[in-house]
């Protein structure tokens, strides 16, 4: 069976009802990445109605939207105020074989979204001013508030951003919103060894530069094969502070060697949106996997991989080598273990983006905790959701 | 609205005798602190309006230490109030006299400074200024920058999830730290988050901070650190009524510009202020606004004159920008100095600390007026004007008889005011024991309940900080139960697809 609540008070009866029978739900926004996670069991419970934006007040930097809203609706109303979602939403529309522009607000802080960005203005989740939902018991819960300094009570919307929908159906979000950068420019240092890029790009992060963006593509990284390893970086802000901070971020790079390359207006987003949607590694054939670490150990990873024949049919790094972007050779287990246990050894975790449902039910596609935590995760997923009927099974095969 | 503590359980008091010795199995001698009058320095926080003397305070100097304290109290059924710097103006770590006070001063390390990955490893009693002073050689600093700043640890602000001037374009605490170990009441010992970005599950990292202490004790921190900016400029704005500064620092927001800082001070203020140190603000302005723009020199020289323009257009009565690292310092003067100066124009101020939607700023501060008036109380008033956060300072003097509760019944009514605006209870300073009676404005009894049940999946015995935050103690079994609504029935009315 299938559900489409026409608010949240049918929406809670609807989960109150399924609660006193333990049976599960799945939570769709657009519905549109059902693909991704562990595939979770139950009857379709759609948000779809829940849509629109219910605020908007760009001087106050908040903008109110029902959970279904399309994201895309919203960052073209933002734009039409010179303002954006910071935190640089993904669309992982392409990644996953359906179509671009497709997610909704919900859905993005359901899994906590970001993208280049993230290094400089957060994540979905340092964006959530607060929410209303409905949890696991039918309840309608508020947490959070609509101002920007908010220390009342717990800070549910953390918990609930990157919660894929387990603890509760959210119904409305309360986004804090900023204003979009006058110009954009991104440096492009070529040819660089791997390492020494990376280097560069620590370097950078570590002056007073603020760059937004920080990442580094290996020779022969399609579709924006360069032709060289390209560390690319990218500076934002008015005007003629983005040419004084390029001035200054050439000099900084000097002892690097290489060529520089200058992208400017229109490339310049393209090829974020391209590294942002993950395009090096979406292209090839295989699982996908995301991995985030401490900056300096993203190279570390790559060649513990590369020594342990590992299939790795591509990869890319983010966030100044913080964040790395693989694609290996299909397998059953996703050659889940020798991957996590490279990872283990630096500290950091990896998540299984792209794979088949068979092998997105065999393997852990959250990175497996240590028992204590693990133990806690489940009580708390419980403080919310005692019958486990949301998204049963999607972050882990034990709830 | 006197505020009351769940009554001291004898069961516990009677036990003291035992708790001590088995807390001297644990700890050095010199680190349990039974004597009354040593344990008289810890009855309060700087919400010193309530008091209380703790049962016994100890002072660990290893995690195994704070373990095996959390073990031995739930054990034997005792509550624990953790403590950092003492600072908290919500009473927060408020001791309870049937309550371990467990301080974390001894804490005080800084492990690793990673510049690579511009982080440092530090233990939570370690200053807040501490991380800055220990990295400032670099060219780095530790953004979060409370007015408490020498005197709070870096797990008070972890547990109250402090913010300061510079947290509208830098972030509260929440989004400057990347790492915690934490400490439950069971003895578990938890690490979340590390070097690297983002949760692996639930964010618990997130939900951690601003928790007030009730959900772990903290017992180390990584905090993400940033290289300084190049130069700081300020601009010293008067105002001829607070509507026009508050219209002045919606346009600059507008315009699209975050500044590092952006703080607002009205007429009661500015005259103490510059009675108690002068500082050169305008006398006659009925409001003033200090703006700060950071960054490159091109950018901030750019900046200034965009703020200077939009504040002409405003009509501002005076317009001063600082030429001078001197004179930028003495623009912030007054403002750092407003919470001691106002203590020279009345002998006792209560500071309430609520956050509003910013455009409602001119009704609020009307409404506060005739609160004040209302009560027989005045008010002077500072802002976080960037976001939204006020801090009106009640003063009043604890000598006459009555004042106490005037100032208190003020403070609530202008909170509540905050709500019913759009805003909040509390911007930065938590709820503690001070707000936590007025939770219900906010919350009602099944988002709190909620609240109560998270608390419940990290301390189900309830032994850690009770008495804070909520409003009612509810035993976590309670909690537990679900309500059936309305049985099995399938809403034959509800759409299909
Ligand atoms: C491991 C993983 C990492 C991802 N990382 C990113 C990323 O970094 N950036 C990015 O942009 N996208 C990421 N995504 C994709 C993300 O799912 C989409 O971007 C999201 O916005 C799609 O919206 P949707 O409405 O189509 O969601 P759906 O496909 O309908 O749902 C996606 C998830 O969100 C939950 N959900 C949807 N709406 C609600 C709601 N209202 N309340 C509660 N739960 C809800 C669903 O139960 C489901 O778990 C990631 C996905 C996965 C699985
Ligand atoms: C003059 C003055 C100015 C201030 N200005 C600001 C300001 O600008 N911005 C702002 O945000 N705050 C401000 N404050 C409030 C206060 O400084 C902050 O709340 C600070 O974070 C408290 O830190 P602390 O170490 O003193 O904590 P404490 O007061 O000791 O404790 C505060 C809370 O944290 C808990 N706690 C402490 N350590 C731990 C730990 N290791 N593990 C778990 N829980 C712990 C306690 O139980 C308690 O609930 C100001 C206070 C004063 C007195």
């Amino acid at each position: 069976m299938a559900f489409a609540p026409a608010d949240e008070q049918e929406l809670s009866q609807v989960v109150a009802a399924a609660a006193a029978e333990a049976r599960p739900l799945r939570i769709t926004g657009s519905g549109s990445k059902a693909g991704i996670g562990r595939p979770s069991i139950g009857e379709e419970l759609s948000l779809r109605a829940l849509s629109g934006v219910v605020l908007y007040e760009p001087e106050e930097l908040v903008l109110i939207a029902g959970a279904a809203t399309p994201i895309a609706g919203i960052e073209a109303l933002l734009a039409s105020h010179n303002q954006h979602l910071a935190f640089e939403p993904m669309d992982c529309g392409p990644l996953l074989g359906a179509g671009a522009g497709q997610g909704t607000v919900g859905g993005l802080v359901a899994v906590n979204a970001s993208g280049p960005r993230r290094i400089k203005a957060g994540a979905a989740r340092d964006h959530v001013l607060g929410f209303r939902c409905v949890t696991g018991r039918g309840e309608i819960v508020k947490s959070g508030g609509r101002v920007m300094k908010n220390v009342t009570g717990y800070d549910l919307s953390k918990l609930v951003a990157g919660s894929f929908g387990t603890l509760a159906a959210l119904t409305q979000i309360t986004l804090k919103t900023l204003p979009a950068p006058e110009t954009s420019q991104t440096l492009v240092l070529l040819g660089t060894e791997e390492q020494a890029g990376l280097l560069a790009l620590r370097k950078v992060s570590g002056a007073p530069l603020e760059a937004s963006a920080l990442a580094l593509l290996p020779k022969g990284a399609a579709p924006l094969d360069l032709g060289e390893n390209a560390a690319a970086i990218r500076l934002e802000g008015p005007e003629i502070s983005v040419a004084q901070r390029l001035e200054d971020l050439r000099g900084l790079l000097k002892p690097f060697g290489g060529g520089v390359e200058i992208l400017g207006g229109e490339s310049s987003a393209s090829l974020w949106r391209a590294l942002r949607d993950a395009e090096p590694v979406a292209s090839l054939d295989g699982h996908i996997w995301r991995v985030s670490v401490a900056p300096s150990d993203g190279f570390a990873l790559v060649s513990a991989l590369k020594e342990s024949a590992l299939p790795l049919l591509g990869y890319f790094y983010d966030w100044a080598g913080g964040l790395v972007w693989l694609c290996m050779a299909d397998a059953e287990d996703a050659h889940a273990k020798p991957l996590r246990a490279a990872v283990d050894r630096l500290g950091g975790h990896a998540t299984l983006i792209r794979a088949s449902a068979t092998t997105r039910a065999a393997v852990d596609v959250f990175h497996p905790q240590p028992p204590a935590l693990a133990a806690l995760s489940r009580r708390v997923k419980e403080s919310f959701d005692p019958a486990h009927i949301l998204e049963r099974g999607r972050l882990r095969a034990e709830f | 609205m006197p505020l009351l503590m769940p009554a001291p359980e004898p069961e516990i008091l009677s036990r003291r005798s035992e708790l001590l010795t088995r807390l001297a199995q644990i700890l050095p001698a010199q680190n349990v602190i039974a004597d009354e009058t040593a344990r008289r320095a810890y009855e309060c926080d700087a919400f010193t309006m309530y008091r209380a003397l703790p049962l016994v305070v100890v002072l660990p100097e290893t995690v195994p230490q704070v373990q095996s304290i959390l073990a031995l109290a739930q054990e034997m059924n005792v509550k624990v109030v953790p403590r950092g710097g003492g600072t908290s103006l919500s009473g927060g770590s408020m001791p309870l006299e049937d309550g371990i006070l467990l301080g974390m001063s001894k804490f005080n390390r800084i492990l690793e400074i990673d510049y690579e990955n511009r982080c440092a490893r530090v233990q939570p009693g370690v200053q807040n200024l501490a991380i800055s002073k220990a990295v400032e050689h670099a060219g780095f600093y530790y953004a979060p920058d409370p007015s408490s700043q020498i005197a709070c640890s870096i797990g008070g602000n972890v547990a109250e999830n402090a913010g300061g001037v510079h947290c509208l374009k830098y972030g509260l605490t929440t989004n400057n730290i990347l790492g915690l170990e934490v400490v439950l009441m069971g003895g578990e010992i938890l690490r979340l988050g590390g070097k690297h970005l983002d949760s692996e599950m639930y964010d618990l990292l997130g939900l951690m901070t601003g928790s007030e202490g009730l959900l772990g004790v903290v017992t180390e921190v990584t905090v993400r650190i940033l290289q300084k900016p190049p130069v700081a400029r300020g601009l010293l704005l008067g105002f001829a009524s607070v509507e026009a500064g508050a219209r002045c620092v919606g346009a600059i927001i507008a315009q699209g510009i975050i500044p590092g800082g952006m703080e607002m001070m009205d007429k009661a203020t500015i005259r103490a202020v510059e009675r108690f140190q002068p500082c050169g603000y305008p006398q006659d302005a009925a409001a003033i606004v200090i703006v700060e723009l950071d960054g490159t020199p091109a950018e901030v020289d750019h900046l200034v004159g965009v703020v200077e323009k939009i504040a002409r257009a405003e009509g501002a009565t005076t317009t001063k920008v600082s030429n001078s690292e001197a004179e930028r310092l003495q623009f912030w003067a007054g403002r750092k100095n407003a919470f001691p100066a106002v203590s020279c124009i009345g002998p006792d101020y209560l500071c309430m600390d609520g956050t509003i939607p910013r455009k409602r700023l001119p009704e609020v501060l009307t409404g506060m007026d005739e609160l004040a008036k209302k009560h027989g109380l005045r008010v002077a008033n500072v802002f976080h004007a960037g976001d939204g956060n006020l801090h009106p300072l009640i003063l009043y003097d604890a000598s006459i008889e009555g004042d106490i509760e005037r100032a208190e019944n003020l403070g609530a009514d202008i909170l509540r005011l905050c709500v019913a605006v759009g805003g909040v209870l509390t911007g930065e300073h938590g709820v503690g024991v001070e707000k936590r009676d007025l939770m219900g404005e906010m919350f009602n009894e099944i988002d709190l309940a909620q609240q109560m049940r998270v608390k419940c999946a990290f301390d189900p015995s309830g032994r850690l900080n009770p008495g804070k935050v909520f409003p009612e103690l509810h035993r976590c079994a309670e909690l537990g139960a679900m309500h059936v609504v309305g049985g099995a029935l399938p809403f034959p009315d509800l759409p299909r697809f």
